[in-house]
Order: C-alpha cells, then sequence, then structure tokens
C-alpha cells in the first residue's frame, strides 16, 4: 500500500531556512508570502492487510524513527487500492 | 579509567577524542563500532562529534538507533557516565536520554570558532564538581545544528533540576555571545542524575599541544575525575 507521511515543524518552533526562503521570496516581488515553513514528505510502501494497519503501522514509524515529535507534527495519507 | 568511544558511519571526531583521553589517563580509550551489540563494561562511554549516516533525515537520529546505543542506553540506566560532544550530543537528544533538540542555526551558517561557556553554578552534576563554580571555559564549536530547543516544561524542568550545564557567555573576541541561536544560550546539558552530559563545544579540540587553548583537557579531565 501506497503512504504518504507529511512532516512539519510545530507552530511556534523557528524555521530559520523557512524564513530565508520568506526573504527570498519577497525580494523576488512576492510581497503577498507570508509564514513560509518548510517540511518533508516521506512515501514509502507498506505491506499490509488493509489501510487501517497501514496507518497504524506508518505511526508507528513516525513515532520511533521519522518525526521528531518534540519539534515536529506528522500527518499520514494512505493511498487505498481498493 | 575503563573509556569507550562510540564510532558511526560518519563520526570524525572519534580520534581526536581518543588522543585527549589517553593524554590524561595514559590509557587509550577503546574504540567501539556501531553494529556492535555487545560491550565490555566501562566506566565513561562518549559519543563523539561529526556527521553520522551522513545527518540523513536528522542529525542524529539514524545513530539513536543503532545497535551499539542499546548497550550505552543500559549503561545509562545503571547510572553509567556518557559524554555526547556535538554530533554526540544530537545522538543523546535523539535517544531521549537527554530532553530538547538541536535545529538549525538561526543564521543558516555553519559557525566554526572558539566560544566562551560558562559551567552553571546550579548545576548538579558530579562529572563537574572538580571545577570552579562559574568557571568560563574557552573550547571550539563547529556545528550547523546547534541551536538546542525545548519545549516550555522540558525547560522549566531543566533549569529547576540544575541541569543546565554550560551557557554561551560574553568573550573579548565577540562580546555577547550566542553562535546559534539556542534557547537561553544553552551549550550543555545534563540529565536528571548529572551523569549524562551532552554539548556543542569540542572539548577534545582544545587541549593544548598547538590548540587556541587547553581548557577543554581541563574539562575532560575534571569529567574523568568525576567519573572515577
Amino acid at each position: 500500500m501506497e503512504v504518504k507521511i507529511n512532516i512539519s515543524l510545530k507552530q511556534g518552533v523557528l524555521d530559520p531556512q523557512g524564513r530565508a526562503v520568506e526573504t527570498a521570496l519577497i525580494s523576488l516581488g512576492y510581497s503577498e508570502a507570508n509564514n513560509v515553513r518548510i517540511g518533508k514528505q516521506i512515501t514509502l510502501e507498506i505491506e499490509a492487510e488493509d489501510a487501517s494497519r497501514a496507518q497504524q503501522r506508518a505511526a508507528r514509524m513516525c513515532e520511533t524513527l521519522l518525526a521528531n515529535t518534540v519539534i515536529e507534527d506528522y500527518s499520514i495519507e494512505v493511498a487505498d487500492p481498493s | 579509567m575503563r573509556v569507550a568511544i562510540l564510532v558511526f558511519p560518519g563520526s570524525n571526531c572519534d580520534r581526536d577524542m581518543m588522543v585527549a583521553v589517553e593524554t590524561i589517563t595514559g590509557r587509550r580509550p577503546a574504540l567501539v563500532w556501531h553494529k556492535d551489540s555487545q560491550m565490555d563494561p566501562v566506566d565513561l562511554i562518549i559519543l563523539p562529534g561529526g556527521f553520522s549516516f551522513g545527518d540523513y533525515l536528522r542529525c542524529g537520529a539514524l545513530a539513536a538507533r543503532a545497535p551499539v546505543v542499546e548497550s550505552m542506553l543500559d549503561h545509562a540506566s545503571r547510572g553509567g557516565a556518557v559524554l555526547g560532544v556535538c554530533n554526540g550530543f544530537q545522538i543523546l537528544l535523539e535517544t531521549g536520554l537527554l530532553p530538547g533538540t538541536l535545529i538549525r542555526n538561526e543564521r543558516l551558517k555553519f559557525v566554526c570558532r572558539s566560544v566562551n561557556i560558562k559551567l552553571q553554578p546550579d548545576h548538579g552534576s558530579p562529572l563537574l564538581s572538580t571545577l570552579d563554580p562559574g568557571h568560563s571555559l574557552t573550547i571550539p564549536i563547529a556545528h550547523n545544528e546547534g541551536n538546542y530547543f525545548a519545549q516550555e516544561d522540558d525547560l522549566e524542568m531543566l533549569k529547576q533540576n540544575g541541569q543546565i550545564a554550560f551557557k554561551y557567555t560574553a568573550s573579548p573576541a565577540f562580546g555577547p555571545d550566542n553562535p546559534n541561536g539556542a534557547t537561553d544560550d544553552i551549550a550543555g546539558i545534563l540529565s536528571a542524575n548529572g551523569r549524562v552530559l551532552g554539548m556543542m563545544p569540542h572539548p577534545e579540540r582544545a587541549i593544548g599541544n598547538g590548540h587556541p587553548s587547553s581548557d577543554g583537557k581541563l574539562l575532560l579531565r575534571a569529567i574523568l575525575q568525576g567519573v572515577a
């Protein structure tokens, strides 16, 4: 099953990269750009009997390795072929 | 005094640390490869600086799940002493042995220079007890992710329990100094029992013999005495 995991910085956590990108956007004339935050997406395939099981396993992976829950939130999307 | 230095793919301060410790104790520490799940008992485990596993995913994240780290966690849970420097500090945070995390330097630049750090007088660590309270040390840093961050309640706990070991402090060269944006100028923290120390500055790069300072030697000697 194809799984997409989105990892984003929690609100309130400083994102120096996002801030630098925001400054660059504004200097390119995109003055409407605001509150730029940079996260990451991890895609993987999980062998599981159904989508809810895949979701559960992906959440475990996030808790044990993929996300640092001190500063990051994660969300999981499972593409259910059925 | 038995000391082990853990080595991960991408560690690059392991040998400097080995030389530094040997200079002080006269005995060569063991280098232990990350895949070793068995480790002989030691008095102090050191996690050296570097770029373990290429800093992939997050600094220290993959190293923190390596087999040898299980032995390190057992050692720490029995009250064993642990020192993590730079990437070693990042690894300690990723294992959860110390609270908080290290994020990208505020100004997005790799910072490589000497800093002054001040030993916090209320620290409760036996590892640092032979140093004068409030002692200032000049030790180099070299990192891109050294900006200490912790949630409010963790920060409060660190303050209440005297778990903040070192803060960046003013120096003649740089004036008031916080090189990376770290919360409360934090440069190093301790576990609740004071026997696990994580710090960004590299004491093994300040042991005299051509180094700009020998304060790192002073600090390592204090830690080695504190462990014994």
